[in-house]
């Protein structure tokens, strides 16, 4: 192995999809910032995000940031923190705009303005009428925001390393974070990067399902570093799964399409959503729309008995297609063959979303604990966080929101962090100790095991087991599932042991990530005896804020979870029962 | 259904020169490339080297040439290729290992041209006003996502590596065709040069190698229109 190279930054951030070049625009304006990321910028699961971005700008109707911070409590079945909802949803018309002012080359009302459409779950007048608050650019939202961050971020300068997989967080004696280390995927080598500040914004890890809209990249490996680093993760227990992956992938459909005027049909043909949310039928938050999918083929009514319901857009006509969901008209053709102005496309609820993450405040200052005290040096936003704006589930166009709200913040609370001049200490000699040992581990070893065959196992029992409906029973099963397969990974061999371009070693790497964190996943379940949001028990079906309403933190301790908890931050709005 | 694939094979940490293997891959009813590169990876040969993300031709990473053609292996349907298949890398970018070329010239050229967004002060509490025509001006740029599949098939790049290619010519397009934007007499000092616009000898195959569709020889041709306007 190359001999480790150390560099030095004022910032460090990990990942580089929305929330981490939010950031990053904002830091390198008076510091140095470098972005490490495992894949190259514009690759990162950012640009997959397809329908929209919420933001109360009434550009097409009346709208307040209230009604969206209403829709976004109620749609986080009350869990989310409210002083983190409130900050999400007043300042989603300013990142809007300063995402238009950077070139962000939105759709248009014959006016000129961003233009706006329906998305689930988000309402006029406090939860009664319709709304159109997505901002979009046709359904390439993400897409766009992507690419503009990043050309921004290049304009200013901003240090990038690519295709570097980050290792290993360093902490001083005194538990500050002053770096991080990582491996040059590309040369082979690692690095460390000796930093004031780190942000962490690594993003979602819906990879460790088998039916998923995630990319193969998404494999939660910021949460690894955190848990590793003896550090708790919140409300892990809380996936979305989104109502429509195309058949059989999982691939995404936009909930945009449901926002457009698209239906719901099972095998009768019947817009069964009348059954589940009367009122605001497809519209419904995303965990009502997947658990209705997911009854009608459990009671046989899926298309030809199979695992499948439709969805269908062809009333909507080919104009209105081809100008606000061209891409899912590609998609639709290219991975089903399915042409969706003849065809109804076939589609099922696929794993999406994680609602929780690394615990931070408001600042985006990551925690150490249930009484908030926090970790010096260290931040996190964007989907790997969790602030917790999504509470028990998400709104659609709310993630792209988070990512620019709290990335944002995240850049804004590094700068004034770093206007006070932390001290950097040298680094210990043997700061890159744990990635050497790990990443020699790896390399040499010689085990029977395969990550591959461990990681198939490990996604099919979670979809199985950990999925849209769940119980005791099974999610104990899922448990002793994943130990086993933990156990087996320490005896995992690799056929390719060069060092340049080793993807084997980083696929491996990534599956010790995910054996790291589903644990806290299912663990925090099989404690959680209740329903609410996207966590839902068929053994224990209802909502408990007696006992349930706040939050899990989880800490890896030797071969065991721990769990603690902390109470849900309530401002405005009072639990009350949800209906749609 | 059974395949073969012949897959272009280079370790540089071994090998003096190149070589192709061959494989036989079980593959069902809407089976991609991708999934049989994943297939081969995960239970043939743990070495095969390729990148990938997404999975549904969004992020770009996948770019090969399969069966001559450059395409997204994620966006292939294995069943629409003939006979034995093919899979290399992008022609015209260095090799790295296996199926990974080098982006890294590629996104060079991209920068050269000012890849992003050049503008005076936009107002304080409201987004810029661009009417619908206006914005319709960036379809067919908007939604690259610099895969690299037209710069490594255009001839005119083979033969002149400091030619800007199709793709950083697009992505030029997208900005001095969007009314907010202010660079436009920056850029097309850039573009209007031997190693820029005027290299491109409308061959159309950056066209055919879009995996998204897009034109950007169309694109180019408004731009050289654009350069000759501006000038006489």
């Amino acid at each position: 192995m190359r001999p480790i190279e150390v560099h030095r930054h004022e910032v460090v951030i990990v990942g580089a999809g929305l929330a981490g070049l939010f950031a990053g625009l904002h830091t390198s304006r008076e510091f140095d910032t470098a972005v490490v990321s495992k894949v190259y910028p514009i690759r990162s699961h950012s640009g997959a995000a397809q329908g929209g971005c919420a933001a109360s700008l009434g550009n097409m109707m009346e709208d307040r940031w209230e009604w969206h911070m209403y829709d976004t409590v109620r749609g986080s079945d009350y869990l989310g923190d409210q002083d983190a909802q409130e900050i999400l949803c007043r300042e989603a018309p300013l990142v809007i705009y300063e995402c238009e002012h950077l070139g962000v080359p939105f759709s248009r009302t014959p006016e000129g303005k961003i233009s706006q459409r329906p998305f689930g779950g988000h309402f006029s007048e406090f939860g009664k009428g319709p709304q159109k608050r997505a901002c979009h650019a046709a359904d390439r939202t993400g897409h766009v925001q992507l690419h503009t961050l990043y050309e921004t971020c290049v304009k200013q300068d901003v240090r990038f390393y690519s295709e570097f997989f980050t290792l290993q967080l360093i902490f001083t004696d005194n538990g500050a974070c002053r770096g991080i280390v990582a491996w040059d995927l590309r040369r082979g080598g690692l690095h460390v990067f000796h930093a004031k500040a780190v942000l962490l914004a690594t993003g979602g890890y819906a990879r460790a399902w088998k039916v998923t809209s995630n990319s193969h990249a998404n494999t939660g490996d910021g949460l690894s570093l955190v848990l590793r680093a003896g550090l708790p993760l919140e409300d892990m227990e809380f996936v979305q799964f989104h109502p429509t992956g195309l058949y059989p992938s999982g691939i995404l459909v936009t909930e945009g399409a449901r926002g457009e005027g698209g239906y719901l049909l099972n095998d009768k043909g019947e817009r069964f959503m009348e059954r589940y949310a009367p009122q605001k039928m497809e519209l419904a938050p995303r965990d009502v729309v997947s658990r209705s999918i997911q009854t009608e083929i459990d009671e046989g009514r899926g298309i030809g008995g199979k695992n499948l319901v439709h969805l269908d857009v062809r009333h909507l006509g080919e104009a209105k297609i081809m100008e606000a969901l061209p891409q899912i008209h590609e998609l639709a053709l290219k991975f089903t063959g399915v042409d969706c102005m003849k065809e109804p496309i076939p589609i099922l609820p696929t794993a999406h979303y994680s609602m929780g993450g690394i615990p931070t405040d408001t600042e985006t200052h990551v925690l150490r604990n249930s009484a908030g005290e926090i970790v010096e040096g260290l931040f996190a936003a964007g989907e790997c966080a969790c602030v917790s704006t999504h509470g028990a589930n998400r709104l659609g166009t709310n993630s792209t929101l988070e990512c620019c709200v709290f990335g944002r913040r995240a850049g804004i609370s590094m700068l004034k962090y770093l206007r006070e001049d932390p001290c950097l200490p040298d680094l210990p000699q043997d700061a890159a100790e744990p990635a050497r040992q790990r990443l020699q581990g790896l390399l040499e070893a010689k085990g029977s095991e395969s990550a591959a065959g461990i990681r198939e196992i490990l996604q099919s029992t979670m979809t199985e087991k950990m999925g849209i409906f769940r119980r005791e029973e099974t999610m104990k099963e899922c448990l002793s599932t994943v130990k086993e397969l933990q156990e087996r990974y320490k005896k995992v061999g690799l056929q390719d042991r060069g060092l340049v371009f080793n993807t084997e070693l980083m696929e491996a790497i990534e599956l010790g990530s995910m054996l790291d964190f589903v644990e806290p996943i299912v663990v925090g379940a099989i404690a959680r005896k209740e329903s609410r949001g996207a966590h839902f028990r068929k053994d224990y079906p209802r909502r408990d804020d007696q006992n349930w309403l706040k939050h899990t933190l989880a800490w890896k301790e030797g071969d065991s979870i721990r769990l603690d908890y902390k109470p849900v931050v309530i401002t405005r709005f009072q639990p009350e029962e949800r209906k749609y | 259904m059974i395949r073969t694939f012949r897959i272009f094979r280079f370790d540089p940490e071994k090998d003096k020169e190149p070589r192709y293997r061959e494989y036989q891959v079980e593959c069902p009813k809407g089976s991609t490339v991708l999934d049989a590169l994943n297939e081969i990876k995960w239970r043939q040969d743990g070495t095969l080297s390729y990148r990938r993300s997404c999975r549904h031709g969004i992020c770009g990473s996948c770019a090969m040439t399969i069966n001559g053609k450059n395409n997204l292996a994620c966006e292939s349907q294995v069943e629409t290729l003939k006979g034995v298949i093919w899979v290399e890398p992008l022609r015209s970018f260095p090799i790295i290992k296996d199926l990974i070329v080098d982006m890294e010239p590629f996104y060079e050229r991209l920068k050269a041209v000012k890849p992003y967004f050049i503008a005076g002060t936009p107002p304080t509490d409201k987004e810029r006003l661009q009417s619908p025509e206006k914005r319709k001006l960036l379809d067919g740029s908007y939604e690259c996502i610099l895969c690299g599949c037209c710069t490594s098939s255009c001839p005119s790049y083979w033969a002149d590596k400091d030619f800007l290619g199709p793709a950083a010519l697009l992505k030029a397009y997208r900005f001095v065709f969007d009314s907010r934007d202010e660079g436009t007499q920056e850029r097309l000092v850039i573009l209007d040069n031997k190693h820029g616009l005027w290299r491109c000898h409308t061959i159309f195959n950056c066209a055919e190698a879009c995996p998204k569709g897009l034109n950007p020889t169309w694109a180019i041709g408004k731009l050289k229109q654009k350069v000759i306007r501006e000038k006489f």
